[in-house]
């Protein structure tokens, strides 16, 4: 199993997910936004985790991944129209201290365990920052 | 010559923030600081290491720690370096002579012309009390780093 940190609004962690997404290999992805540098990561990993309450999490992560250029709020709104996320639900869980305190939770054992960029990948306990390279990829496959 | 050691006194030094304020050593009197010493300013590994330590400065303070970054960039670099990253603690110019502080903890490498990435603790009593030092300028030493070291400091 591979554990990634990542955030929504970092192109580096877009192209990892990809390179991943080709990979046969169990995937937990955790939220690292580093809201200094990329000022929506927070609210972006808050829209996931409230799509995850309506068992859409790994549909709202492919879709912020694939596409980072539509990030505001009405982006937000059209991505649970197509994924079938009921919006009102959506718009209160992605405020609510529960879903903040999961991605707090998420940011702090990143911090723990060594994280100081994204993307950064753990694979068998071992730390790899930034983009897998072709070696890592090896091993995945 | 290698890294200062914990037990040792901190080398004095009084240099510019990015305001053009001096910050001299007598400044970090009574408080805990970490001097993070890293290569240059808008390279892109120093951004993410600063903006990273952004992100835990609140959660370091709770702690009585306050951050202070350091590279030979220029007090007028290290204010666009600042704005540009949107961080709040202050940014120490090594500036003139060259790396002098730098050369003075022991983390400067003469044939790059700036420091090694390195953290260096330093008690209320000026005294060094932790120190880190990346195995290469392109590794980034984690926030859990800083964070090890208060809990031993707590500990101790």
């Amino acid at each position: 199993m591979v554990i990634e940190y990542g955030s929504y609004e970092c192109p580096f962690c877009a192209k990892a997910d990809a390179l991943l997404d080709d990979a046969p290999v169990q995937r937990l992805f955790r939220h690292f936004p580093v809201d200094s540098k990329h000022p929506r990561a927070t609210t972006l990993a808050q829209a996931a985790e409230a799509a995850a309450l309506q068992g859409r999490f790994w549909e709202m992560h492919d879709s912020l991944m694939t596409d980072q250029s539509h990030l505001d709020d009405p982006h937000l709104w059209r991505r649970c129209e197509q994924l079938g996320i009921d919006l009102d639900r959506f718009e209160s869980d992605r405020r609510s201290a529960e879903v903040a305190e999961r991605v707090k939770r998420d940011f702090r054992s990143g911090i723990r365990a060594g994280v100081a960029t994204t993307p950064t990948l753990f694979l068998d306990g071992v730390q790899y920052p930034g983009v897998p390279n072709a070696a890592l990829l090896e091993r995945l496959g | 010559m290698p890294i200062i050691e914990a037990g040792t006194a901190a080398p004095d030094f009084t240099l510019s923030d990015q305001d053009g304020n001096d910050v001299a050593l007598s400044d970090l009197e009574g408080q805990t600081s970490v001097l993070v010493f890293y290569p240059l300013d808008f390279s892109p590994t120093c951004t993410d290491q600063l903006n990273v330590y952004q992100e835990v400065l609140g959660e370091l303070g709770d702690q009585g720690a306050r951050l202070y970054g350091i590279s030979v960039d220029s007090a007028f670099a290290h204010k666009a370096f600042q704005d540009h990253l949107g961080i709040t603690f202050p940014l120490l110019a090594d500036f003139e002579p060259k790396g002098e502080v730098a050369k003075a903890y022991g983390v400067y490498i003469d044939e790059r012309g700036h420091s090694q990435r390195a953290l260096v603790m330093i008690g209320p009593e000026l005294e060094v009390t932790w120190s880190y030092q990346a195995p290469t300028p392109l590794e980034i030493p984690g926030a859990n780093l800083i964070f090890d070291a208060l809990d031993e400091r707590q500990a101790a």
